[in-house]
Protein backbone atom coordinates (compact mmCIF):
# COMPACT_ATOMS: atom_id res chain seq x y z
CA UNK A 1 0.00 0.00 0.00
CA UNK A 2 2.98 2.64 0.05
CA UNK A 3 3.27 2.92 -3.16
CA UNK A 4 -0.65 4.53 -3.39
CA UNK A 5 0.31 7.00 -0.56
CA UNK A 6 2.87 8.09 -2.76
CA UNK A 7 3.05 11.25 -4.37
CA UNK A 8 2.24 10.80 -8.17
CA UNK A 9 2.88 14.05 -9.79
CA UNK A 10 4.01 18.01 -8.65
CA UNK A 11 0.60 18.47 -7.05
CA UNK A 12 0.62 16.41 -3.87
CA UNK A 13 -2.13 14.03 -5.54
CA UNK A 14 -1.05 10.55 -4.64
CA UNK A 15 -1.47 6.95 -6.78
CA UNK A 16 -4.26 6.19 -4.49
CA UNK A 17 -6.28 9.13 -5.46
CA UNK A 18 -5.33 8.58 -8.94
CA UNK A 19 -6.97 5.14 -9.27
CA UNK A 20 -9.51 6.56 -11.00
CA UNK A 21 -7.50 7.38 -13.76
CA UNK A 22 -4.87 4.73 -14.23
CA UNK A 23 -8.68 2.79 -14.47
CA UNK A 24 -10.53 4.75 -16.83
CA UNK A 25 -6.84 4.51 -19.35
CA UNK A 26 -6.87 1.13 -19.13
CA UNK A 27 -10.22 0.32 -20.24
CA UNK A 28 -9.86 2.85 -23.11
CA UNK A 29 -6.32 1.24 -24.29
CA UNK A 30 -8.40 -2.06 -24.15
CA UNK A 31 -11.26 -0.83 -26.13
CA UNK A 32 -8.27 0.30 -28.65
CA UNK A 33 -6.32 -2.82 -28.95
CA UNK A 34 -9.09 -5.01 -28.33
CA UNK A 35 -11.23 -5.51 -31.58
CA UNK A 36 -7.92 -5.45 -33.75
CA UNK A 37 -6.49 -8.74 -31.58
CA UNK A 38 -9.93 -10.46 -31.13
CA UNK A 39 -10.07 -10.88 -34.62
CA UNK A 40 -6.46 -13.52 -34.43
CA UNK A 41 -8.16 -16.69 -32.29
CA UNK A 42 -11.77 -15.86 -34.23
CA UNK A 43 -10.10 -16.49 -37.74
CA UNK A 44 -9.15 -20.03 -36.21
CA UNK A 45 -13.40 -20.65 -35.74
CA UNK A 46 -14.78 -23.39 -37.59
CA UNK A 47 -18.15 -21.68 -37.74
CA UNK A 48 -19.13 -19.48 -39.93
CA UNK A 49 -20.59 -16.67 -37.31
CA UNK A 50 -16.42 -16.28 -35.93
CA UNK A 51 -17.81 -17.04 -32.03
CA UNK A 52 -15.71 -16.46 -29.28
CA UNK A 53 -14.12 -18.18 -27.80
CA UNK A 54 -14.26 -20.85 -30.71
CA UNK A 55 -16.33 -23.71 -30.32
CA UNK A 56 -13.94 -25.72 -32.66
CA UNK A 57 -10.75 -24.94 -33.98
CA UNK A 58 -9.65 -24.70 -37.08
CA UNK A 59 -8.33 -23.48 -40.09
CA UNK A 60 -10.53 -23.57 -42.70
CA UNK A 61 -10.88 -20.11 -43.18
CA UNK A 62 -6.95 -20.04 -44.53
CA UNK A 63 -7.28 -22.82 -46.37
CA UNK A 64 -10.35 -21.01 -47.99
CA UNK A 65 -7.74 -18.19 -48.59
CA UNK A 66 -4.98 -20.01 -50.07
CA UNK A 67 -7.53 -22.08 -52.63
CA UNK A 68 -9.40 -19.43 -53.98
CA UNK A 69 -7.13 -17.82 -56.95
CA UNK A 70 -8.88 -14.37 -56.13
CA UNK A 71 -7.13 -13.82 -53.13
CA UNK A 72 -3.97 -15.19 -54.17
CA UNK A 73 -4.20 -12.93 -57.37
CA UNK A 74 -5.44 -9.99 -55.51
CA UNK A 75 -2.46 -10.07 -52.64
CA UNK A 76 0.09 -10.62 -55.55
CA UNK A 77 -1.53 -7.39 -56.92
CA UNK A 78 -1.14 -5.91 -53.84
CA UNK A 79 2.30 -6.95 -52.78
CA UNK A 80 3.27 -5.76 -56.05
CA UNK A 81 1.79 -2.22 -56.33
CA UNK A 82 3.23 -1.76 -52.08
CA UNK A 83 6.39 -2.89 -53.41
CA UNK A 84 7.06 -0.35 -56.75
CA UNK A 85 5.42 2.54 -54.33
CA UNK A 86 8.21 1.91 -51.87
CA UNK A 87 10.64 1.78 -54.46
CA UNK A 88 9.21 4.98 -55.80
CA UNK A 89 8.45 6.66 -52.52
CA UNK A 90 11.13 6.70 -50.69
CA UNK A 91 14.03 7.97 -53.14
CA UNK A 92 11.04 11.15 -54.51
CA UNK A 93 10.65 11.94 -50.26
CA UNK A 94 13.92 11.93 -49.50
CA UNK A 95 15.51 14.15 -51.62
CA UNK A 96 12.42 16.33 -51.49
CA UNK A 97 12.69 16.22 -47.71
CA UNK A 98 16.83 16.97 -47.89
CA UNK A 99 16.12 19.79 -50.45
CA UNK A 100 13.31 21.71 -48.52
CA UNK A 101 15.49 21.32 -45.37
CA UNK A 102 18.67 22.43 -46.61
CA UNK A 103 17.79 25.14 -48.87
CA UNK A 104 15.44 26.19 -45.97
CA UNK A 105 13.96 28.87 -48.73
CA UNK A 106 10.77 30.76 -48.72
CA UNK A 107 9.96 29.44 -51.74
CA UNK A 108 10.23 26.08 -49.97
CA UNK A 109 7.27 26.38 -47.30
CA UNK A 110 5.20 26.51 -49.85
CA UNK A 111 6.44 23.43 -52.06
CA UNK A 112 6.66 21.56 -48.16
CA UNK A 113 2.72 22.41 -48.32
CA UNK A 114 1.92 21.30 -51.78
CA UNK A 115 3.34 18.19 -51.19
CA UNK A 116 1.58 17.85 -47.86
CA UNK A 117 -1.57 18.36 -49.51
CA UNK A 118 -2.47 14.52 -50.68
CA UNK A 119 -2.50 14.13 -46.59
CA UNK A 120 -5.56 15.94 -46.30
CA UNK A 121 -7.86 16.25 -49.77
CA UNK A 122 -10.33 13.96 -49.65
CA UNK A 123 -8.86 10.47 -50.85
CA UNK A 124 -12.53 10.28 -52.66
CA UNK A 125 -10.96 13.34 -54.82
CA UNK A 126 -8.10 11.73 -55.60
CA UNK A 127 -9.48 8.52 -56.51
CA UNK A 128 -12.56 10.06 -58.91
CA UNK A 129 -10.06 12.46 -60.55
CA UNK A 130 -7.04 10.26 -61.23
CA UNK A 131 -9.97 7.62 -62.32
CA UNK A 132 -11.15 10.71 -64.75
CA UNK A 133 -7.88 11.56 -65.87
CA UNK A 134 -6.48 8.06 -66.16
CA UNK A 135 -9.49 7.11 -68.17
CA UNK A 136 -8.69 9.68 -70.51
CA UNK A 137 -5.46 8.20 -71.29
CA UNK A 138 -5.95 4.73 -71.02
CA UNK A 139 -4.04 3.52 -67.78
CA UNK A 140 -7.03 2.52 -65.71
CA UNK A 141 -6.90 -0.91 -64.01
CA UNK A 142 -3.15 -0.71 -64.91
CA UNK A 143 -0.60 -1.15 -61.97
CA UNK A 144 1.71 2.15 -63.30
CA UNK A 145 -1.38 4.41 -62.69
CA UNK A 146 -2.23 2.70 -59.39
CA UNK A 147 1.69 3.18 -58.14
CA UNK A 148 1.88 6.47 -58.93
CA UNK A 149 -1.14 7.70 -57.25
CA UNK A 150 -0.32 5.66 -53.95
CA UNK A 151 3.22 7.27 -54.38
CA UNK A 152 1.90 10.45 -54.01
CA UNK A 153 -0.11 9.24 -51.18
CA UNK A 154 3.37 7.80 -49.32
CA UNK A 155 5.79 10.68 -50.02
CA UNK A 156 4.57 13.07 -47.58
CA UNK A 157 5.11 10.71 -45.01
CA UNK A 158 8.33 9.69 -46.09
CA UNK A 159 9.15 13.68 -45.89
CA UNK A 160 7.83 13.93 -41.85
CA UNK A 161 9.91 10.89 -41.33
CA UNK A 162 12.66 12.48 -43.11
CA UNK A 163 12.25 15.49 -41.86
CA UNK A 164 12.78 14.88 -38.15
CA UNK A 165 15.59 12.73 -38.94
CA UNK A 166 17.61 15.68 -41.05
CA UNK A 167 16.60 17.91 -37.67
CA UNK A 168 18.72 15.60 -35.40
CA UNK A 169 21.43 15.57 -37.96
CA UNK A 170 24.31 17.59 -37.66
CA UNK A 171 24.63 19.26 -41.49
CA UNK A 172 27.90 20.73 -40.42
CA UNK A 173 29.30 17.37 -40.85
CA UNK A 174 28.48 17.68 -44.57
CA UNK A 175 30.09 21.53 -45.13
CA UNK A 176 32.98 19.78 -43.33
CA UNK A 177 33.21 16.76 -45.45
CA UNK A 178 33.01 19.55 -48.68
CA UNK A 179 36.00 22.04 -47.21
CA UNK A 180 37.73 18.71 -47.54
CA UNK A 181 37.51 19.06 -51.08
CA UNK A 182 34.53 15.93 -51.35
CA UNK A 183 31.62 17.16 -54.04
CA UNK A 184 28.19 17.80 -52.46
CA UNK A 185 27.09 14.44 -53.79
CA UNK A 186 30.08 12.84 -52.56
CA UNK A 187 29.41 14.32 -49.03
CA UNK A 188 25.73 13.43 -48.43
CA UNK A 189 26.55 9.81 -50.02
CA UNK A 190 29.71 9.09 -47.45
CA UNK A 191 28.84 11.58 -44.95
CA UNK A 192 25.16 11.72 -44.55
CA UNK A 193 23.37 8.72 -45.59
CA UNK A 194 25.06 6.49 -43.23
CA UNK A 195 23.80 8.26 -40.61
CA UNK A 196 20.42 8.58 -41.64
CA UNK A 197 19.88 5.10 -43.13
CA UNK A 198 17.73 3.60 -40.93
CA UNK A 199 15.55 6.46 -41.24
CA UNK A 200 15.40 6.00 -44.92
CA UNK A 201 14.48 2.41 -44.20
CA UNK A 202 11.77 3.19 -41.64
CA UNK A 203 10.12 5.49 -44.09
CA UNK A 204 10.44 3.05 -46.72
CA UNK A 205 8.41 0.64 -44.36
CA UNK A 206 5.29 2.83 -43.58
CA UNK A 207 5.77 4.06 -47.92
CA UNK A 208 4.77 0.00 -48.25
CA UNK A 209 2.32 -0.16 -45.78
CA UNK A 210 0.83 3.08 -46.94
CA UNK A 211 -0.11 1.49 -50.66
CA UNK A 212 -0.70 -1.95 -49.11
CA UNK A 213 -3.12 -1.09 -47.10
CA UNK A 214 -4.87 1.80 -49.09
CA UNK A 215 -8.84 1.46 -50.01
CA UNK A 216 -10.70 4.12 -51.81
CA UNK A 217 -8.13 4.76 -54.81
CA UNK A 218 -7.89 1.06 -55.15
CA UNK A 219 -11.62 0.71 -56.18
CA UNK A 220 -11.40 2.93 -58.34
CA UNK A 221 -7.93 2.30 -60.14
CA UNK A 222 -7.84 -1.06 -59.95
CA UNK A 223 -9.81 -3.75 -61.64
CA UNK A 224 -10.09 -7.42 -63.69
CA UNK A 225 -6.98 -9.25 -62.96
CA UNK A 226 -5.31 -6.21 -61.17
CA UNK A 227 -7.55 -5.75 -58.26
CA UNK A 228 -6.00 -5.16 -55.09
CA UNK A 229 -6.49 -6.83 -51.61
CA UNK A 230 -8.22 -4.04 -50.35
CA UNK A 231 -10.34 -3.48 -53.06
CA UNK A 232 -11.68 -7.43 -53.22
CA UNK A 233 -12.19 -7.41 -49.17
CA UNK A 234 -14.14 -4.26 -49.75
CA UNK A 235 -16.72 -5.74 -52.23
CA UNK A 236 -16.63 -8.91 -49.97
CA UNK A 237 -17.91 -6.98 -46.65
CA UNK A 238 -20.27 -4.97 -48.50
CA UNK A 239 -22.15 -8.50 -49.43
CA UNK A 240 -22.16 -10.54 -46.47
CA UNK A 241 -19.59 -11.18 -43.61
CA UNK A 242 -17.22 -13.66 -45.46
CA UNK A 243 -15.04 -15.27 -42.09
CA UNK A 244 -12.10 -15.61 -44.73
CA UNK A 245 -11.63 -12.27 -44.43
CA UNK A 246 -10.99 -12.91 -40.87
CA UNK A 247 -7.90 -14.93 -41.73
CA UNK A 248 -6.91 -12.57 -44.41
CA UNK A 249 -7.02 -9.82 -41.79
CA UNK A 250 -5.02 -11.58 -39.36
CA UNK A 251 -2.02 -11.88 -42.09
CA UNK A 252 -2.69 -8.44 -42.58
CA UNK A 253 -2.13 -7.43 -38.83
CA UNK A 254 0.96 -9.89 -38.40
CA UNK A 255 2.19 -7.70 -41.63
CA UNK A 256 1.60 -4.27 -40.17
CA UNK A 257 2.60 -5.22 -36.64
CA UNK A 258 5.93 -6.56 -37.98
CA UNK A 259 6.74 -3.78 -39.85
CA UNK A 260 5.62 -1.20 -37.25
CA UNK A 261 8.05 -2.94 -34.47
CA UNK A 262 10.82 -3.47 -37.07
CA UNK A 263 10.49 0.68 -37.49
CA UNK A 264 10.31 0.90 -33.71
CA UNK A 265 13.35 -1.22 -33.56
CA UNK A 266 15.28 0.70 -36.32
CA UNK A 267 14.50 4.19 -34.81
CA UNK A 268 16.17 3.12 -31.86
CA UNK A 269 19.46 2.60 -33.91
CA UNK A 270 19.99 6.00 -35.31
CA UNK B 1 34.81 39.57 -58.03
CA UNK B 2 34.83 37.41 -55.50
CA UNK B 3 32.04 38.09 -54.07
CA UNK B 4 30.01 38.12 -57.26
CA UNK B 5 31.81 34.23 -57.56
CA UNK B 6 30.64 33.57 -54.29
CA UNK B 7 26.91 34.63 -54.59
CA UNK B 8 26.42 32.77 -57.77
CA UNK B 9 27.41 29.78 -56.94
CA UNK B 10 25.39 30.51 -53.78
CA UNK B 11 22.50 30.67 -56.27
CA UNK B 12 23.42 27.87 -58.10
CA UNK B 13 23.53 25.79 -55.01
CA UNK B 14 19.92 27.09 -53.99
CA UNK B 15 18.50 25.76 -57.57
CA UNK B 16 20.18 22.25 -57.56
CA UNK B 17 18.57 21.94 -54.01
CA UNK B 18 15.35 22.92 -55.24
CA UNK B 19 15.57 20.53 -58.33
CA UNK B 20 15.50 18.18 -55.83
CA UNK B 21 12.21 18.35 -55.21
CA UNK B 22 10.96 18.22 -59.21
CA UNK B 23 10.17 14.72 -59.07
CA UNK B 24 7.87 14.83 -55.84
CA UNK B 25 6.43 18.23 -57.21
CA UNK B 26 5.74 16.45 -60.95
CA UNK B 27 3.95 13.26 -59.17
CA UNK B 28 1.96 15.79 -57.33
CA UNK B 29 0.88 17.79 -60.23
CA UNK B 30 -0.24 14.66 -62.02
CA UNK B 31 -1.95 12.83 -59.08
CA UNK B 32 -3.36 15.89 -57.33
CA UNK B 33 -3.43 19.43 -59.41
CA UNK B 34 -4.09 17.64 -62.25
CA UNK B 35 -7.09 15.47 -61.91
CA UNK B 36 -8.41 17.78 -58.94
CA UNK B 37 -8.48 20.97 -61.24
CA UNK B 38 -10.22 18.75 -64.04
CA UNK B 39 -12.87 18.08 -61.78
CA UNK B 40 -13.12 21.70 -60.65
CA UNK B 41 -13.47 22.63 -64.20
CA UNK B 42 -16.30 19.81 -64.73
CA UNK B 43 -18.01 20.66 -62.02
CA UNK B 44 -19.16 23.94 -63.87
CA UNK B 45 -19.86 22.37 -66.57
CA UNK B 46 -23.81 22.10 -67.26
CA UNK B 47 -25.82 18.79 -69.52
CA UNK B 48 -25.44 20.98 -72.75
CA UNK B 49 -21.66 20.97 -72.42
CA UNK B 50 -21.50 24.84 -71.41
CA UNK B 51 -20.37 26.88 -68.52
CA UNK B 52 -23.24 26.20 -66.02
CA UNK B 53 -23.36 26.63 -62.35
CA UNK B 54 -26.73 23.71 -62.63
CA UNK B 55 -24.08 21.28 -60.91
CA UNK B 56 -24.20 23.80 -57.87
CA UNK B 57 -27.64 24.91 -57.71
CA UNK B 58 -29.09 21.24 -57.36
CA UNK B 59 -27.07 21.07 -54.40
CA UNK B 60 -29.24 23.96 -52.69
CA UNK B 61 -32.57 22.60 -54.41
CA UNK B 62 -32.67 19.13 -54.10
CA UNK B 63 -33.01 18.10 -50.48
CA UNK B 64 -31.17 14.50 -50.71
CA UNK B 65 -27.94 16.72 -51.12
CA UNK B 66 -28.75 19.18 -47.29
CA UNK B 67 -29.53 15.80 -45.92
CA UNK B 68 -26.18 14.02 -47.18
CA UNK B 69 -24.50 16.99 -45.64
CA UNK B 70 -25.90 16.73 -42.14
CA UNK B 71 -25.24 13.37 -41.82
CA UNK B 72 -21.83 13.94 -42.79
CA UNK B 73 -21.67 17.18 -40.46
CA UNK B 74 -23.16 14.99 -37.87
CA UNK B 75 -21.53 12.09 -37.50
CA UNK B 76 -17.69 13.99 -38.13
CA UNK B 77 -18.95 16.17 -34.88
CA UNK B 78 -19.96 13.43 -33.08
CA UNK B 79 -16.71 11.29 -32.91
CA UNK B 80 -14.69 14.27 -32.72
CA UNK B 81 -17.06 14.88 -29.18
CA UNK B 82 -16.16 11.25 -28.49
CA UNK B 83 -12.39 11.39 -29.21
CA UNK B 84 -11.85 13.92 -26.85
CA UNK B 85 -13.99 12.42 -24.13
CA UNK B 86 -11.80 9.09 -24.47
CA UNK B 87 -8.37 10.29 -25.91
CA UNK B 88 -8.00 13.26 -23.33
CA UNK B 89 -7.67 11.16 -20.36
CA UNK B 90 -5.51 8.60 -22.30
CA UNK B 91 -3.38 11.39 -23.01
CA UNK B 92 -3.53 12.81 -19.97
CA UNK B 93 -2.19 9.47 -18.32
CA UNK B 94 0.69 8.48 -21.11
CA UNK B 95 1.72 12.52 -19.96
CA UNK B 96 1.87 11.62 -16.32
CA UNK B 97 3.47 7.87 -16.47
CA UNK B 98 7.15 7.66 -16.15
CA UNK B 99 9.21 8.13 -18.95
CA UNK B 100 10.16 4.57 -18.92
CA UNK B 101 6.50 3.20 -19.41
CA UNK B 102 5.28 5.75 -21.75
CA UNK B 103 6.89 3.35 -24.86
CA UNK B 104 4.76 0.70 -23.73
CA UNK B 105 1.66 2.17 -23.19
CA UNK B 106 1.62 3.98 -26.44
CA UNK B 107 1.80 0.75 -28.59
CA UNK B 108 -1.54 0.32 -27.69
CA UNK B 109 -2.59 4.15 -29.77
CA UNK B 110 0.41 2.75 -32.54
CA UNK B 111 -1.24 -0.44 -32.99
CA UNK B 112 -4.30 0.29 -34.21
CA UNK B 113 -3.02 3.60 -35.89
CA UNK B 114 -0.89 1.07 -38.17
CA UNK B 115 -3.74 -1.35 -38.62
CA UNK B 116 -5.35 -1.30 -42.08
CA UNK B 117 -8.80 0.71 -41.66
CA UNK B 118 -10.65 -2.17 -43.83
CA UNK B 119 -9.28 -4.52 -41.07
CA UNK B 120 -10.65 -2.39 -37.99
CA UNK B 121 -13.72 -1.84 -39.47
CA UNK B 122 -14.20 -5.63 -40.70
CA UNK B 123 -13.54 -6.25 -36.72
CA UNK B 124 -16.35 -4.22 -35.82
CA UNK B 125 -18.54 -5.65 -38.10
CA UNK B 126 -17.65 -9.26 -36.76
CA UNK B 127 -18.24 -8.01 -33.17
CA UNK B 128 -21.52 -6.07 -33.60
CA UNK B 129 -23.23 -8.97 -36.14
CA UNK B 130 -26.37 -10.19 -34.56
CA UNK B 131 -24.36 -13.19 -33.23
CA UNK B 132 -21.48 -11.34 -32.42
CA UNK B 133 -19.49 -11.68 -29.37
CA UNK B 134 -21.10 -8.17 -28.07
CA UNK B 135 -24.52 -9.69 -28.47
CA UNK B 136 -23.47 -13.26 -27.03
CA UNK B 137 -22.15 -11.44 -23.73
CA UNK B 138 -24.87 -8.69 -23.20
CA UNK B 139 -27.22 -12.35 -23.56
CA UNK B 140 -25.09 -14.23 -21.79
CA UNK B 141 -25.00 -11.28 -18.84
CA UNK B 142 -28.75 -10.87 -19.02
CA UNK B 143 -28.46 -6.95 -20.21
CA UNK B 144 -30.63 -7.78 -23.20
CA UNK B 145 -32.50 -10.80 -23.85
CA UNK B 146 -32.66 -11.00 -27.97
CA UNK B 147 -29.96 -9.88 -30.46
CA UNK B 148 -30.10 -6.26 -31.07
CA UNK B 149 -28.96 -5.09 -34.65
CA UNK B 150 -25.94 -3.28 -33.53
CA UNK B 151 -24.12 -2.71 -37.10
CA UNK B 152 -25.43 -1.35 -40.30
CA UNK B 153 -26.67 1.64 -38.47
CA UNK B 154 -25.71 5.19 -36.95
CA UNK B 155 -24.56 3.43 -33.63
CA UNK B 156 -22.27 1.21 -35.73
CA UNK B 157 -20.57 3.68 -37.55
CA UNK B 158 -19.59 5.45 -34.94
CA UNK B 159 -18.17 3.12 -33.12
CA UNK B 160 -16.34 2.35 -35.80
CA UNK B 161 -14.73 5.48 -36.54
CA UNK B 162 -14.58 6.45 -33.28
CA UNK B 163 -12.25 3.71 -32.46
CA UNK B 164 -10.58 4.28 -35.81
CA UNK B 165 -10.00 8.34 -35.18
CA UNK B 166 -8.88 8.29 -31.51
CA UNK B 167 -5.16 8.15 -32.20
CA UNK B 168 -5.53 10.97 -34.30
CA UNK B 169 -6.55 12.85 -31.05
CA UNK B 170 -4.47 10.86 -28.56
CA UNK B 171 -1.19 12.00 -30.71
CA UNK B 172 -1.51 15.43 -30.57
CA UNK B 173 -3.26 15.92 -27.64
CA UNK B 174 -0.19 13.93 -25.95
CA UNK B 175 2.62 16.01 -27.74
CA UNK B 176 0.09 19.32 -26.49
CA UNK B 177 0.79 18.28 -22.95
CA UNK B 178 3.94 17.15 -22.99
CA UNK B 179 5.29 20.73 -23.77
CA UNK B 180 3.21 21.76 -20.72
CA UNK B 181 5.85 23.17 -18.03
CA UNK B 182 5.79 20.95 -15.66
CA UNK B 183 6.91 23.74 -13.08
CA UNK B 184 3.91 25.49 -13.60
CA UNK B 185 2.02 22.76 -11.72
CA UNK B 186 4.58 22.68 -8.95
CA UNK B 187 3.98 26.57 -8.39
CA UNK B 188 0.30 26.00 -8.27
CA UNK B 189 0.61 23.50 -5.52
CA UNK B 190 2.96 25.45 -3.62
CA UNK B 191 0.53 28.62 -3.67
CA UNK B 192 -2.01 26.37 -2.34
CA UNK B 193 -4.04 24.89 -4.98
CA UNK B 194 -5.70 21.89 -4.64
CA UNK B 195 -4.45 18.81 -7.07
CA UNK B 196 -8.28 18.94 -8.48
CA UNK B 197 -7.92 22.82 -8.90
CA UNK B 198 -4.15 23.07 -10.12
CA UNK B 199 -5.59 20.36 -12.95
CA UNK B 200 -8.45 22.73 -13.99
CA UNK B 201 -7.17 25.66 -13.91
CA UNK B 202 -3.88 24.96 -14.85
CA UNK B 203 -3.50 21.99 -17.22
CA UNK B 204 -6.57 21.90 -18.57
CA UNK B 205 -6.63 25.48 -20.52
CA UNK B 206 -2.60 24.74 -21.07
CA UNK B 207 -3.76 21.39 -22.93
CA UNK B 208 -6.59 23.63 -25.04
CA UNK B 209 -4.26 24.34 -28.00
CA UNK B 210 -3.76 20.66 -27.99
CA UNK B 211 -7.53 19.91 -27.77
CA UNK B 212 -8.37 22.75 -30.55
CA UNK B 213 -5.39 20.87 -32.88
CA UNK B 214 -6.47 16.99 -32.70
CA UNK B 215 -10.04 18.17 -32.87
CA UNK B 216 -9.68 19.38 -36.25
CA UNK B 217 -7.30 17.14 -37.72
CA UNK B 218 -10.06 14.25 -36.77
CA UNK B 219 -12.96 16.26 -37.78
CA UNK B 220 -11.02 16.78 -41.14
CA UNK B 221 -10.24 13.13 -41.62
CA UNK B 222 -13.94 12.48 -40.82
CA UNK B 223 -15.63 14.41 -43.59
CA UNK B 224 -14.00 12.64 -46.33
CA UNK B 225 -14.62 9.31 -44.51
CA UNK B 226 -16.14 6.60 -47.04
CA UNK B 227 -15.16 2.94 -46.19
CA UNK B 228 -16.60 2.76 -42.50
CA UNK B 229 -19.77 4.08 -43.01
CA UNK B 230 -20.23 2.46 -46.25
CA UNK B 231 -19.09 -0.77 -44.15
CA UNK B 232 -20.63 -0.61 -40.89
CA UNK B 233 -23.49 1.86 -42.11
CA UNK B 234 -25.62 -0.62 -43.83
CA UNK B 235 -26.68 2.10 -46.80
CA UNK B 236 -28.33 4.15 -43.99
CA UNK B 237 -25.65 6.23 -42.99
CA UNK B 238 -24.69 8.24 -46.77
CA UNK B 239 -21.79 10.57 -45.92
CA UNK B 240 -20.86 12.87 -49.12
CA UNK B 241 -18.12 10.76 -50.42
CA UNK B 242 -20.41 7.64 -50.55
CA UNK B 243 -22.82 9.76 -52.26
CA UNK B 244 -20.03 10.88 -55.16
CA UNK B 245 -19.36 7.56 -55.72
CA UNK B 246 -23.17 6.88 -55.58
CA UNK B 247 -23.67 9.68 -58.35
CA UNK B 248 -21.28 7.97 -60.23
CA UNK B 249 -22.20 4.48 -60.12
CA UNK B 250 -26.10 5.31 -60.58
CA UNK B 251 -26.48 8.38 -63.10
CA UNK B 252 -22.74 8.33 -64.93
CA UNK B 253 -22.79 12.35 -63.66
CA UNK B 254 -19.62 13.70 -63.40
CA UNK B 255 -21.06 16.98 -63.35
CA UNK B 256 -22.54 16.69 -60.07
CA UNK B 257 -20.43 14.41 -58.48
CA UNK B 258 -17.50 16.94 -59.13
CA UNK B 259 -19.36 19.57 -57.73
CA UNK B 260 -19.88 17.37 -54.58
CA UNK B 261 -16.27 16.86 -54.46
CA UNK B 262 -15.85 20.43 -54.89
CA UNK B 263 -17.78 21.63 -52.30
CA UNK B 264 -16.05 18.92 -49.78
CA UNK B 265 -12.57 20.35 -50.85
CA UNK B 266 -13.47 23.84 -50.06
CA UNK B 267 -15.26 22.81 -46.48
CA UNK B 268 -11.65 21.03 -45.83
CA UNK B 269 -9.93 23.54 -46.73
CA UNK B 270 -11.83 26.23 -44.33
CA UNK B 271 -11.20 23.95 -41.60
CA UNK B 272 -7.83 23.16 -42.20
CA UNK B 273 -7.27 27.26 -41.97
CA UNK B 274 -9.08 27.19 -38.78
CA UNK B 275 -6.43 24.76 -37.95
CA UNK B 276 -3.39 26.59 -38.85
CA UNK B 277 -4.40 29.13 -36.72
CA UNK B 278 -4.56 26.99 -33.54
CA UNK B 279 -1.57 25.46 -34.48
CA UNK B 280 0.34 28.29 -35.08
CA UNK B 281 -1.41 29.71 -31.74
CA UNK B 282 0.26 26.16 -30.26
CA UNK B 283 4.13 26.87 -31.21
CA UNK B 284 3.56 30.73 -30.09
CA UNK B 285 2.74 29.27 -26.55
CA UNK B 286 4.91 26.81 -25.86
CA UNK B 287 8.15 27.95 -27.98
CA UNK B 288 9.56 26.58 -31.24
CA UNK B 289 9.17 22.62 -31.10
Amino acid sequence: MNWLSKQASDTQITHGQRMWLYFLAAVIMFLLVFPTLIVIPMSFSDSQYLEFPPEKWSIRWYEEYWETPRWINATITSLQVAFFTMLLATPIGTMAAYGLFVSGSKLGRYVFFLLMTPMIIPVILIAIGTFYVFGKVGVVNSIPGLVLAHTVLAVPIVMIIMTSALRTYDLNQELVARSLGASRIRAFFSITLPQIKFSIIISALFAFLTSFDEVIISIFLSGGGNSTLTKQMFNALRDYIDPTIAAISTLMIILSTTLMLGAQYLGKQD
Amino acid sequence: MNEKLLKSAERKEQLLLTALTIPALISVTLIIVIPVGWLFSLSFLGKSGDFSLENYQKMIVYKSYFRVFKTTFNVSFLTTIFCILLGYPLAYFLSQVPKKLVGIFMITVLLPFWTSLLVRTYAWLVLLQKKGMINNFAIDMGIWETPIKLAHNLNGTLVGMIHIMLPFMVLPLYAAMQRIDRQTMQAASNLGASPIQAFWQIFVPLSLPGVAAGSLIVFILCLGFYVTPAVLGGGKVIMVSMQITAILEDQFNWGAASALGVVLLVTTFIFLLLASRFLKLDSIMFGKH
